[in-house]
């Protein structure tokens, strides 16, 4: 078949239809199968001593401090998600740094005091690590890439082929804050007050879910392409769809200010705390309960409901009407996180 | 957001909805469709956002009219841009150039090759880009229609006045009344009214719609971007067409003064002139463009980098043009959501961020309404 591209594009790590092009098209065939199957965001693999949860991303978002949090945080945070979303209780992570020549200590300082923070507020600890140093011009400031391993935590049996049309969509709080945060700091667009990241780790609202945990389907941290990517993915080849309502989507004030200016669709910008989770109804209200008592899941709300239009992700919006809501496509974001 | 969330208010749009459903009821008497155009890009995308086209009365179409400054852009303007990126300049754009296809390539597939193309969300930023390397030739990609050529132009003044000799404009500037002429010119096309322009007004004011209410018997309604205004703004032209009444009537006066923007107007004026301009899909229309009056010489990329912009090269089956007049749906196109997509576009109605088919593809494919 043709490529559509004979390079790598920015769009290639939007986490759009371009990633997921990109990871079917070159990655899959080489190395598909197993515990990779189904590109879950945290694979569960047997071990001698029984089955553990393990998962890996880089980061390299651009500026490295943005309003909310730092790479750092991100680094944690974004790999406890990880291995939270897979109904694993996080433990252990590494850190390796990319350092480019010239960063400054001060800075790096900074890095390393929010890794620690983060670790410590998430109860993992980091116990490998790497440093290398490039030179000028040869990365930018700092990349972090970060593994993490995990032990699954019972109860949770999360295939997006369970989904049934009727289960309830369930967002954990505000949707797109990391992107615009980013995007706004990147941009210099002075909004006061402006987005700030909801970058946090989101393993306690699993644990809160728990109780509940037979009627939970699926659960993903919207990061890269947001909430659309996450739900399109799920109801992708299926033979379900989701509808979702405008008037209940949770979105903060200074994101929608920030989206409104750069007419970007908030469902399609990155969060680095949030979880959508789908359960069956009668899990709904109970779960809602379970994580406004956290500080994190103050703003959850019940966003749409699974419904038998194949494949599809729909919006009804606040004047009545119904519109698509497709795969962010593009260079949305590039170097969010 | 104040001044926004009024506009979207849920509440407020069921009495619209129903006004809406009476006027419809009122002109069923009316043989065939009721044919509205949009002009604007960012009505169409603003009507599918917010799935508008579900609400109007049956028999009532709303058609996307050549309101969108990218789509009207013809290929041969990427052609000579990404020319002079090759040359080494640097070219500053707004994001929606960056997709777009030119005969054989685009500007992001330049990029990635290794051109300077930097996106800009405010062209002063063309004007940073040159004071921060003099030694390197900027040009700006400067295309749109009323509303944004006055800022743009104005960089100009800008760049003379804080001494930027290293900046330039490649201009294709376009105005909205010449395409309205030529949207009731064609035999093929049969519109009944005009959604017009919010931001184009507020520069050009009610005046430019004149001839086509009084000449044309075609009413011709101002309104906002937000769906409140889209609605009211679509229930005063069914409301002329049900009394039989041709008028223009502006209903976006919190933006638009009925004798728009004399400010921005005279900075055109001074700037610039009129001339023949090439539109694609409809092709040279004489006195349709804004080109740098000869003054401004040193301004101008064409005059200042001996280059000519031609029409370029089309995608075979490619649909743009019928699109971008109105007289085929993207949906009509064969290669519709098939060999063009957002992702690989090969029209430029599915890269803007204001185009019908991208509008279509985002919000309306897959019977998404």
């Amino acid at each position: 078949m043709k490529r559509a591209h004979d390079t790598i594009q920015l769009a290639h790590g939007g986490g759009g239809l371009l990633s997921r092009n990109l990871i079917r098209d070159e990655i899959v065939p080489r190395f598909g199968g197993g515990p990779l199957e189904g590109l879950p965001d945290a694979a569960r693999v047997p071990m001698e001593a029984g089955d553990l949860v393990f998962t890996t991303d880089s980061y390299v978002v651009s500026p490295i401090e943005f309003p909310g949090g730092n790479i750092g945080h991100l680094a944690v945070h974004g790999t406890v998600n990880d291995l939270a979303v897979c109904g694993a209780r996080p433990r252990w992570i590494s850190l390796g740094l990319i350092l480019e020549e010239g960063l400054s200590l001060d800075l790096l300082g900074r890095v390393l005091d929010a890794a620690r923070d983060a670790s410590a507020g998430c109860g993992v600890r980091v116990v490998t690590g790497d440093t290398k140093v490039v030179a000028r011009g040869q990365c930018d400031g700092v990349f972090i890439n970060t593994s993490g391993v995990g032990d699954p935590m019972p109860g949770f049996r999360l295939d997006p082929a369970s989904i049934r049309a009727g289960d309830c969509i369930l967002a954990s709080g505000t949707l797109g804050d990391h992107g615009m945060a980013v995007l706004s700091a990147r941009h210099g667009i002075d909004i006061r007050p402006g987005p700030t990241s909801d970058t946090a780790p989101v393993h306690r609202l699993v644990e809160a879910a728990a109780p509940f945990a037979p009627h939970v389907r699926f659960m993903r941290d919207p990061t890269r392409g947001g909430a659309a990517a996450v739900l399109n993915e799920i109801v992708d080849g299926r033979a379900f769809g989701a509808l979702l309502r405008e008037a209940d989507l949770p979105f903060a004030a200074q994101s929608q200010a920030a989206a409104e200016l750069l007419g970007l669709d908030l469902l399609g910008v990155a969060c680095e705390g949030r979880l959508l989770l789908v359960c069956d109804d009668a899990a709904r209200e109970g779960i809602l309960a379970a994580w406004r008592a956290r500080p994190e899941g103050r703003r959850a709300r019940c966003i749409g409901r699974v419904d038998d239009r194949a494949g599809t992700v729909r919006l009804e919006t606040v004047m009545g009407g119904r519109r698509l809501v497709d795969v962010p496509q593009g260079e949305v974001l590039p170097r969010i996180c | 957001m104040k001044y926004v969330d009024e506009f979207r208010a849920s509440p407020a749009a069921a009495p619209l909805r129903a006004r809406l459903g009476r006027l419809g009821e009122a002109l069923s008497a009316r043989p065939g469709t009721v044919n509205i155009m949009e002009i604007c890009g960012s009505h169409t995308m603003a009507a599918a956002r917010y799935g508008l086209r579900d609400l109007l009365p049956p028999r009532v179409r709303l058609i996307s009219g050549p309101g969108c400054p990218v789509c009207v852009t013809p290929p041969g303007y990427v052609d000579a841009a990404i020319e002079l990126a090759g040359r080494g300049v640097t070219i500053a754009t707004f994001g929606d150039m960056l997709q777009v296809p030119g005969s054989s390539s685009s500007l992001a597939q330049a990029r990635a090759a290794g051109a300077r193309i930097e996106v800009c969300y405010s062209p002063r930023r063309a004007l940073e880009l040159a004071a921060a390397e003099p030694a390197r030739e900027v040009v700006f990609l400067a295309i749109g229609f009323e509303t944004t050529i006055a800022p743009v132009a104005s960089l100009v003044d800008l760049a003379a006045r804080e001494r930027v000799a290293n900046l330039s404009l490649l201009v294709s500037f376009k105005l909205v009344p010449p395409a309205l002429r030529a949207v009731l010119a064609d035999p093929d096309l049969s519109i009944d009214a005009f959604l017009c322009p919010g931001h184009v007004s507020a520069i050009t004011g009610t005046a430019v719609y004149e001839p086509f209410a009084r000449d044309r018997g075609k009413p011709c309604v101002i309104a906002g971007f937000e769906p409140l205004d889209i609605l009211f703004g679509l229930c005063g032209i069914l409301a002329q067409l049900a009394e039989g009444r041709a008028a223009v009537e502006n209903l976006y006066r919190r933006a638009a003064r009925d004798a728009g923007n004399p400010i921005a107007r005279a900075v055109m004026e001074r700037f610039l002139r009129p001339a023949a301009a090439y539109w694609r899909g409809i092709g040279v229309l004489p006195e349709s463009g804004l080109v740098l009056r000869d003054e401004f010489a040193a301004y101008d990329a064409e005059k200042r980098f001996g280059l000519k912009v031609g029409a370029g090269r089309e995608y075979p089956g490619c649909m743009c043009g019928d699109v971008i007049k109105g007289k085929r749906l993207p949906a009509q196109c064969p290669l519709f959501a098939k060999r063009c997509t957002p992702a690989d576009p090969v029209g430029p109605c599915m890269v803007s961020a204001e185009g019908s088919c991208a509008a279509s593809y985002k919000y309306e494919r897959k019977g998404g309404r």
